[in-house]
């Protein structure tokens, strides 16, 4: 241990604005590159699964309406699709 | 040689399931080594006799410096083998580690600067190595920008493969400003072919730091490109699995 007291260690020896400044800096720059992919997938697998349920909901739903579907957009865009 | 591992590299679902295993080992390995070695440099290590104990910012300082600069030539290895081969999971790696670089690269801008004040008398100068190291960030800045300004992945993959390739003459400049200009920065703490010049209370807890911090870094990398290849291979039926069964939590 290089230090005696608890003070001394805060105080640095009179460096502890730049020693502490330096490991609170670190300290939030590691935590943010760690949370940050741990959110973005978080909300990847959020919008993915409600696009597969949305996709799964239109394929459920009943296919004659489907059929109809595909002739509306065949009339709208003149059959080039 | 048997090449086997290289060909299961393109495939992104041996890539996630073999990331998913390896990545609590590297996480947890890097969190302990990161603890251990920032209390061991701050409590238990002795202080410089010219410096004093604002020298303990090395622990910070040094090994962010150097996962900043080999970041940057794992993402050049990437960016070759992504043009050669057009291996989706190389620019995988490049657009995952760039944020990462340059999260590492102001760490060790803002270390040095602190550092600096008490030791140089100046949070900076214009000076070789420091300038170098801005470059540095601004083209970690430059990558991420350009794939986010491109649309087209395709485009985005080349263009930024080719940036990356570019900026690499930047890295011996960093490593060897030291040698070449007279400069403030002292030279490197750690070489391949000379024992560090202090003593090895100082220098062990400096090389935890440095050995925690590539397994912290391989960690958040393997997260970022488990996201990339959810997000890229959604259409593939092994993903949609993955997704319909954590969209239910």
């Amino acid at each position: 241990m290089n230090f005696e007291t608890f003070t001394e260690f805060l105080l640095m020896g009179g460096h502890g604005l730049y020693v502490w400044l330096s490991y609170g800096v670190g300290f939030f720059i590691i935590l943010l590159v760690y949370i940050q992919p741990v959110l973005a997938r978080r909300s990847i697998i959020q919008e993915l699964s409600q696009r597969l349920r949305r996709e799964a909901q239109n394929k459920a739903s009943d296919p004659k309406n489907a059929q109809e579907r595909k002739v509306v957009a065949q009339e709208i865009t003149g059959g080039n699709e | 040689m048997n090449w086997t591992w290289f060909y299961k590299l393109g495939s992104p679902k041996w890539f996630y399931e073999t990331a998913n295993k390896l990545l609590p080992w590297f996480l947890w390995a890097g969190v302990l080594m990161l603890v251990v070695g920032s209390v061991w440099g701050l409590v238990f290590a002795p202080e410089d006799y010219q410096q004093g104990n604002s020298f303990r910012i090395i622990y910070l300082h040094v090994p962010s410096a150097i996962l900043a600069q080999s970041c940057y030539m794992m993402m050049a290895v990437a960016a070759i083998i992504n043009l050669v081969w057009k291996m989706k999971l190389a620019d995988m790696f490049i657009a995952s580690a760039a944020p990462i670089g340059a999260a590492f690269t102001f760490l060790a801008l803002f270390t040095g600067a602190v550092w600096g004040k008490p030791t140089w008398g100046t949070w900076w100068v214009w000076d070789a190595r420091l300038t170098a190291m801005l470059v540095l960030l601004f083209l970690y800045f430059g990558v991420i920008a350009l794939r986010s300004a491109l649309d087209n992945i395709d485009l985005a993959s080349r263009a930024s493969a080719i940036l990356v390739l570019v900026g690499v003459v930047n890295i011996p400049i960093i490593k060897y400003s030291v040698e070449w200009w007279n400069t403030l920065h002292q030279p490197a703490t750690f070489t391949l072919t000379e024992k560090p010049a202090m003593p090895s209370e100082m220098w062990i807890p400096l090389l935890v730091m440095v050995i925690g911090m590539y397994c912290f870094f391989t960690a958040v990398a393997l997260m970022r490109i488990k996201n990339e290849i959810l997000l890229r291979e959604r259409r593939t039926k092994w993903v949609q699995v993955i997704i319909a069964e954590e969209g239910k939590r």
